[in-house]
Order: C-alpha cells, then structure tokens, then sequence
C-alpha cells in the first residue's frame, strides 16, 4: 500500500559496487522543527562509471553526498547505509572517515572562489593531502602535486605552486580543487556542481578534464549538477531528485529518450535548445515544496500537469517501469 | 613592505602634530594655572614664575616656543616637580607603565583567545552561556569599581596580596593591578574570538579541508587560526588605547609610580609640560603599535599584503 519501498540499484552490473547506499534519510534539526532533506536515496555505484545526480537547488542532491562523507551541519542527522568498498561508513567515527576522505573518497565543492584557504599557499593545500594520507616527506609531495597540477593543465605548476588562492581566477582554482581531489586516486570522486560558478568557455576546459577521468581512470565519478547537458555529455547513469526523493532512475539514454516521471519530462523541456525557432523560455510553473511540510502524496503534484486524485493522497514508490528503469510516479505509461 | 612602514610613519606627523596641537590649547583654556595652589606668594613672585615659563607670553607664541624646544628633543622643566625635566620624570614612569601594560594585554589576548575559543567549541552550551555572561559583566563594571573590590578580597580580607605600591615590579605587587586593568579587554577579546571563530568554523575551506581528511585539529590549527586572528589584530590597536588609558586609573588607585600618575598630577597641579610630555608620550606608542597591528595583519592575510 504505502510507498516506502526498499528502491533497487539502478542496474545490476558485474562485480561489487565500490559504493553502495541504501535508504539514506537526511533530516535537520532547525528552530523552526524537523527537516527533512534526503528520504530513502538508494542506488549503487560501479567503477569506472559515472553517476549524474540532477535536481532543482534543494532537491537534497548536495545533502546526500555531505552526509556520505560525513559532512553534514551540526544539527544534521543521517540513517540508512553506505558501503564504500563492502565496509559500512554511515555515521562511523571521525577517525575511519579521516582515513576514507581525500583518499579513498574525494569530493570537489561548488564554489572554488571560498573553497580553498584564502592564508595557505595552493602548494601546502595541496601537499598536506599526500602527507596525511600517505606519509609523504615534503619533496615527494611536492613532485606529486606538481604532476597533478599539470595533470589538470595549470600552465607553470612551480610558480603556481607558492601562490595564493586570490591569485588564481575562478577557473584556475576549480582546477586546483579537482587536483587535490585527485591526488591520492581515490575509488569515488564527487563533483558537486563544479562548474555552476564558471564561465561558459571554462565550465567547457572543466568538464573536458572530467570526461578525460572517466573515460581514462576507474575512478567512479559522482556528477552533481541542475544542468541536464551535462549529464548527456559525461554521465551513464542518471539519478533525478525531487523533494529529497529520488523520482526517477535510469541509464543515460533511457531518460533522455524515453523519460518515464513527468518532473523528468519538464526538465527536459526547460533545457533551451538551439534547433527550435523559440524566443522564449520554458519553466515549470510553481516552487518545489517546503521540506519541513511535505504533502502526504507526490511532492511533485502540485506542480504536476497530469496529476490526479491519487497523486494527492498516496506516495508512489521507486518501481521498475522497464528494464533498469526506476521511476516513482502513478501514471500508467503508454509505451 | 618597508616602503609601507615609511609611508605609514610619515602620515603619522601630522597626526601627532594635531594632537600636541589640540591638547596644548585645551590645556590653556582649562581654568587656573600651575602656580594657583600656592596662595600664599607674593604676586611678584609669580609673575616671576609665570616669565620663566614663558607663561607670561600670548598663547601662540608660547605654542611656536614649545615646538621649537620639542624639536631638539627637549620636553622642558616639570612645573610641580621643580627639580626634574619631564624627561627625568618620563625616564622613570614609562618603564613602569610599559611594563604594566604589556603584562595586561599579553594576559588579556591569551585568557580572552582561550575563553572564546572554549565558548565557540561549547557553543550553545551552559559552559558557553556562563562564558560570555561572565564576560559581559567583566566588560560592564568600570575598572574604578572592579580594582578597590579586588584589593578588598584579596589585599584586606584574604590577606593574601599587597593592596599597592609598585616594589619594583614584583609578580605580587602586579597580580592586582593587571588583572583590573585586563578584565575589560578580555571581556571584548573573548567575545570576538568567539564570534570570529564561529563564523570561521562554517566557512566553505574549512569543509574542503574536513573533506580532505585533516584530523580536527590540524584544521583548526592550519587552516581556521590565521582567520580566526584578523579581527582581534584589527582590535589590537583599540585594546592598546583602552590599556593605556585605564593604566592611567589603575596606576593612581595601586598607587604605582608609572606614567598615569604623572599624568593625573600634572593635570591636577596644571603643569603643563609634564602633561605635554605624556600626552606625546601615549599617542606615539598608540601610533606605533597600530602600525605594528597592520604589520601583523599584513602578514596573516595575503590579500592585504602590500608589495
């Protein structure tokens, strides 16, 4: 009856999943009462693959991958499982998390303009990572982060190596920011929306040098991103978040070809495109809905122009619409 | 960076220029002069008096006169003090004063870091709320009620330290006196260090550096402190000036022979060169030292660094 399912893995593939996370709440404790960020977000992720996360600014997209690293605010909370290489890591001590972040995990934040200590030279940001992680002394270190810097095409390393975050532009340090992620080859790489505060020209450099890590390592990458182009360029599977849910999940072409929620369909005809004679914009009318009161049925109803009764009144779960196709909405699909 | 100290040490003549200005006529137009006290000499005699300080000239005159002097160096005879120069006088307060006031506000900076620091890492906590409640009062109560209160515990009831004198800078005789004169600044200082590193701990590097792995420490340590640190330098001016004028009650209350006192007399008794002399006196050291706040804060943060 009531849609709280256990969701399946997007797609079973060979192998372990490097990183498994079933049922992941987020809920935050705040003045105003209990908020709820992120509910039963589940999927599987393989090596070498690359993972899209797509979702409207508090869709929760940010949230679960904080809360996987153990990042979360103070008055965070998260239950559920994540399994990084068959050990559970949810909620385990600072300690284990220190030996996974940076190394075995690494995460590349938003906004490079107040990521990066604003005191502390770019060649000591980037070498304490190799002297935590692996006991480097400090001139295998700074070979290392010089290879990585040049790895990521940052024009004479050395002399970069002594300078300030303030002296790099915006590009340059989202470049830094992806080569101290890089530095220890961890299994999983998060980019949260990396290139949402770039240029357009650069954003292109940026997503290049992304593509290139997951066409040329087997690092699992984790794509967070409101930009649907993106995640056609890079991504092979895609996970669409709505209120906290994940709505939809699919593998690439499934869900631009063949979108089964109708949240997916109206992204899909926000995105400008250059082959229609339109002068206009399209939106989808109306706010995501306030996390601390959700409705009872789909968040996305009100929103929904092929909402019904039973839209209002019952939570659809994530059920497999076709094959290695979830989808959570109660609208029976035509073919 | 030398070129910035010069350039800094330059602004800084007219700016001491207009305060001698400033306090050598008000001084003047205050009521009374320094010879009212002794009623009981002839009026020939102080007009005597009155031409051997030049007080008998036009106040402009006796302005351009005493710049001269001051140019060569030369703070002029004390009036009440009759056989000392002011720089005899200054000679012995100043070090008494330093002393003090550097003790106060190395006391002050590490008590008040400390006590923010714990107050943020507790935040919201009873720990927190007694913190800062006791350091808002230590701010609110003036330092002319907290110093004869602490003398009374602890000189008169207790017994346990001496209620004044200076006995040539012994840790016993100082405990008093730098600590009422040290309250008020870590009140202000632990409650800045508070708000700054709270505002610190939720900045995006620090969450990068988290996300790196660093232990907790090695965060603060290396990545939060130097931010943490900027607002109190850019206070550290403001705490040297309110130091410096609360010594000037904390040494007349302790009794202790340092500048203060010669300031509080040399107003009282209107000697005009003696309270010339420490006015100079604290308005260079507050000029340097908020030079030597920019120097640091220069060097703490790269984006204000000057080539």
């Amino acid at each position: 009856m009531m849609a709280e399912t256990t969701a399946r893995p997007v797609r079973a593939q060979g192998g372990e999943p490097v990183l498994q996370c079933r049922d992941l709440n987020v809920h935050f404790q705040t003045g105003e009462g209990r908020i709820s960020a992120v509910n039963g977000v589940s999927f599987d992720l393989h090596r070498g693959q690359c993972l899209g996360i797509v979702g409207e600014s508090g869709s929760g997209k940010s949230q679960t991958f904080l809360a996987i690293l153990g990042l979360l605010a103070s008055n965070g909370h998260a239950t559920g499982s994540v399994v990084l290489n068959g050990e559970e890591i949810l909620n385990t001590s600072r300690r284990k998390l220190n030996a996974i972040r940076g190394e075995k995990m690494a995460i590349v934040f938003q906004d490079s303009i107040t990521g990066l200590t604003p005191h502390k030279r770019i060649g000591e940001q980037l070498c304490e990572v190799l002297t935590q992680h692996r006991g480097m002394s400090r001139s295998e270190a700074r070979s290392r982060a010089l290879e990585m810097l040049e790895l990521v095409r940052i024009p004479e390393p050395a002399r970069r190596f002594r300078m300030y975050p303030h002296e790099f532009s915006g590009g340059m340090r989202q470049r830094v920011m992806i080569a101290q992620a890089l530095l220890c080859q961890p299994d999983v790489l998060i980019a949260d929306e990396p290139t949402t505060a770039l240029d357009v020209t650069v954003q292109a450099q940026i997503l290049k040098l992304f593509k290139g890590l997951a066409d040329h390592t087997d690092t699992a990458l984790v794509m967070i991103t409101h930009d649907l182009g993106v995640v056609a360029g890079l991504c092979d599977e895609v996970m669409v978040m709505y209120a906290g849910r994940a709505i939809e999940q699919a593998s690439v072409d499934s869900l631009f070809y063949d979108p089964r929620h109708p949240y997916t369909r109206g992204l899909l005809a926000c995105m400008p495109r250059a082959d229609r004679d339109s002068e206009s914009l399209t939106a989808i009318p109306g706010q995501p809905p306030d996390l601390s009161e959700l409705p009872p049925g789909c968040a996305y109803a009100p929103r929904c122009p092929q909402a019904f009764d039973r839209c209002l009144t019952e939570r659809p779960s994530l059920d497999l619409a076709v094959e290695g196709h979830l989808k959570a909405c109660h609208l029976e699909n035509a073919p | 960076m030398l070129s910035f100290i010069s350039r800094r040490l330059l602004t800084a003549v007219p700016t001491l220029f207009v305060v001698i200005a400033g306090a050598f006529f008000l001084m003047r137009a205050a009521p009374g002069g320094p010879f009212d006290a002794d009623a009981q000499l002839e009026p020939e005699v102080i007009d005597n008096l009155r031409a051997a300080y030049d007080l008998d000239r036009p106040v402009i005159e006796q302005f351009v006169r005493y710049m001269a002097r001051l140019a060569r160096g030369d703070f002029g005879p004390s009036i009440t003090y009759a056989d000392y120069s002011v720089t005899e006088l200054l000679a012995i307060g100043l070090p008494v004063s330093l002393k003090l006031g550097g003790v106060a506000i190395l006391v002050a900076l590490a008590v008040g870091c400390l006590l923010g620091i714990f107050a943020a890492l507790n935040r919201n906590r009873w720990i927190d709320y007694v913190t800062m409640t006791v350091a808002m009062t230590g701010f609110a109560v003036p330092a002319f009620v907290v110093a004869p209160v602490l003398t009374l515990i602890f000189g008169l009831y207790l017994k346990l330290l001496p209620i004044s004198g200076w006995n040539d800078g012994a840790l016993s005789n100082m405990i008093l006196p730098v600590i009422a004169l040290a309250l008020p600044q870590i009140a202000i200082l632990s409650r800045l260090t508070r708000g700054s590193m709270l505002e610190v701990m939720r900045a995006n590097y620090i969450r990068t550096a988290r996300a790196k792995g660093l232990p907790e420490y090695k965060v603060v340590a290396s990545h939060a402190l130097k931010a943490v640190s900027l607002p109190l330098v850019s206070y550290l001016g403001p705490a040297i000036a309110g130091i410096m004028t609360g010594s000037v009650i904390i040494e007349q209350i302790f009794g202790l022979p340092g500048m203060g006192r010669y300031f509080i007399q040399g107003a009282l008794n209107r000697d005009y060169p003696l309270v010339m002399g420490t006015v100079i006196v604290y308005a260079t050291a507050i000029i340097l030292l908020n030079l030597l706040a920019d120097v640091i804060y220069g060097y703490l943060d790269p984006r204000v660094r000057r080539e």
